[in-house]
């Protein structure tokens, strides 16, 4: 078999680097999300950027990427203080509060796509939750010599465009702030006392959130969003004891699964003999899953056999002694 | 120093009141039923919750611009022991005010914070993660943060509580240390037996300021016996009990 580089540049490579490309920021600042035991708020911002996105389609009048985001970050912004709103007002513990503020603006987002753009726009309730991987062409390349092109890089699907951007300023923006954030997140109340004010912080921490959300949201779907802040990190975590290490780890965690998924989905048709190809986004989020249930039965040191393994030895040992 | 502090949560007071000025370099121990608002006067004096009422100054200037003087040991239980952070880690993170925003964590640095480790005895476990060190250890790796704060006045909330031997030995030796050194420590402290042995001077907490000031003063039965009220037996001979 041999590979024809119009369809692989036109079609897989984008729709992979995409999914990758997604996986990996999510995965990223998942790693502080799942430390910050705040794993439930990148669920929350991923379902309330959905009406800041409308919003921002609907003033802008066309699909713009600058107006989606500003939506979004808005719509994050009045969440969090929602949120802590509800939490101080409400009496509501942080979770109750979340579940509250997240579901309502994401049910009042599919409302304004309903009511509105529905016609004229691509944001539709379905793409909302698994995203439109197969769609994200690249209509131009068609032979390997076309990436030396910089006309051809002008005609990169816009996702693609927009993540190439937020990736590297995220990436930055944590390796700049890399000893804040661990500090923050490890002790507020020190962070706070030397000075590192872990409350603006936690905001700008939030809007790179939801920057995230937004750039993966619409190529990838909330599910995979959701899926990518969480399993990464905590499989990951499985397997280290070094914070920066597992940095490290999730990020690649995030692109093997992609990889994993994304192949999956385009080959399940001709091994599974299912009509139609599956979901690119739902696999990927499967892959994810699938690898955190192997670090969870085999991480060398905190998995569930290595466990079991040295509860013998120890049962051994403690036999011998007796 | 604090005045008139008065913290309340959700409507019931934890603190009530409590007005107190700390002698410069010395050792309080600051002591009370559970409930009393020991560890609340600590969250309050690091600005952890916000008074209700009252003032609270360090060194003399308002405690909200100076609180980079304040060195402390949090409460067990507020850690999060499954972090992925080594023992050198965190002492590290008690030098982040000096190596400041933004610029990294040098070799020079972690040697430093490797010093307070050895310090404390803790040499060999400087790469452990800290939830797999004994209790006695994670005490002195945040001990040893503490010291690497370098602060003029140390915050420590029951240091001492279910502790080793060998660390409550080097727990007092380091609270000799930092006040020899001129630095002012309160501890959140259990044990009465030990209060006037390690200790000069003493707050009495009961969600009022029950007594404070030098030991020998302070050290009373009908203190102590006004602090616990009824859960404080004297038994024959002097010697007093905590019926909790």
């Amino acid at each position: 078999m041999t590979l024809d580089p119009a369809l692989f540049l036109t079609v897989d490579f984008p729709a992979w680097a995409v999914a990758s490309l997604s996986s990996a920021v999510c995965a990223l600042l998942g790693n502080f999300l799942v430390l910050r035991r705040q794993a439930m708020m990148g669920d929350a911002v991923t379902h309330v950027v959905l009406p800041g996105i409308v919003v921002g389609f609907l003033i802008a009048d066309a699909h713009s990427a600058v107006h989606m985001t500003l939506g979004a970050l808005v719509a994050t912004v009045l969440a969090v203080g929602l949120i802590e709103a509800l939490r101080r007002f409400g009496r509501l513990e942080e979770g109750a509060a979340m579940g509250t503020v997240f579901t309502v603006m994401f049910a009042f987002g599919i409302v304004l796509i309903e009511q509105t753009g529905n016609a004229n726009s691509h944001i539709s309730p379905d793409h909302a939750l698994f995203g439109n991987l197969e769609a994200t062409v690249w209509v131009g390349p068609t032979a390997w010599g076309d990436l030396l092109s910089a006309d051809m890089w002008a005609l990169l699907p816009p996702e693609f465009a927009t993540l190439l951007w937020v990736v590297p300023l995220t990436g930055g923006a944590v390796l700049l702030f890399y000893k804040e954030l661990k500090l923050a997140t490890f002790d507020p109340l020190l962070s706070r006392s030397l000075g590192f004010a872990p409350g603006a912080l936690g905001l700008g921490f939030m809007v790179f959130v939801a920057i995230a959300a937004v750039a993966s949201f619409e190529a990838v779907g909330s599910i995979l969003v959701v899926a990518m802040f969480i399993c990464p990190a905590a499989t990951a975590r499985l397997l280290t004891d070094r914070l920066a290490v597992q940095l490290w780890l999730s990020v690649a965690i995030a692109v093997l699964a992609a990889t994993l998924g994304y192949v999956l989905a385009a080959s399940a048709p001709v091994w599974a003999g299912t009509p139609g190809a599956l979901s690119a986004a739902g696999m990927i989020a499967v892959a994810a899953g699938g690898l955190e249930l192997a670090a969870i039965l085999f991480a060398p040191r905190y998995g569930l056999l290595a466990r079991r393994r040295r509860a013998a030895i120890a049962r051994a040992a403690a036999g011998v002694s007796s | 120093m604090v005045d008139g502090l008065t913290v309340t949560y959700g409507g019931k007071p934890a603190l009530e009141d409590v007005s107190y000025t700390a002698p410069p370099g010395g050792l309080v121990a600051v002591v009370g039923p559970n409930g009393a608002g020991k560890s609340t006067f600590i969250k309050a004096v690091m600005g952890q919750v916000s008074a209700t009422a009252g003032e609270i100054a360090l060194f003399g200037k308002s405690a909200r611009s100076n609180r980079s003087v304040v060195g402390y040991v949090p409460q067990r239980t507020s850690v999060d022991w499954d972090f992925p952070v080594s023992a050198l880690d965190v002492v590290t993170m008690g030098l982040y005010r000096r190596i400041g925003w933004l610029w990294p964590v040098r070799a020079k640095h972690r040697r430093q914070a490797f010093g307070y480790l050895d310090r404390m005895g803790l040499a060999d476990y400087a790469d452990r993660q800290i939830g797999q060190l004994s209790g006695g250890q994670q005490q002195r790796v945040f001990l040893a943060r503490a010291l690497a704060q370098d602060a003029d006045l140390y915050l420590m909330d029951e240091p001492l509580a279910g502790v080793d031997a060998k660390t409550e030995r080097t727990i007092i030796g380091v609270l000799q240390d930092l006040k020899d050194e001129g630095r002012s420590v309160f501890v959140v402290h259990h044990d009465l037996r030990t209060v006037p042995e390690y200790f000069d001077h003493l707050m009495l907490l009961n969600t009022r300021l029950v007594a404070a000031g030098p030991m020998s003063e302070t050290f009373t039965v009908a203190n102590l016996q006004q602090t616990y009220g009824g859960h404080m037996a004297v038994l024959p001979g002097g010697a007093t009990a905590v019926v909790d």
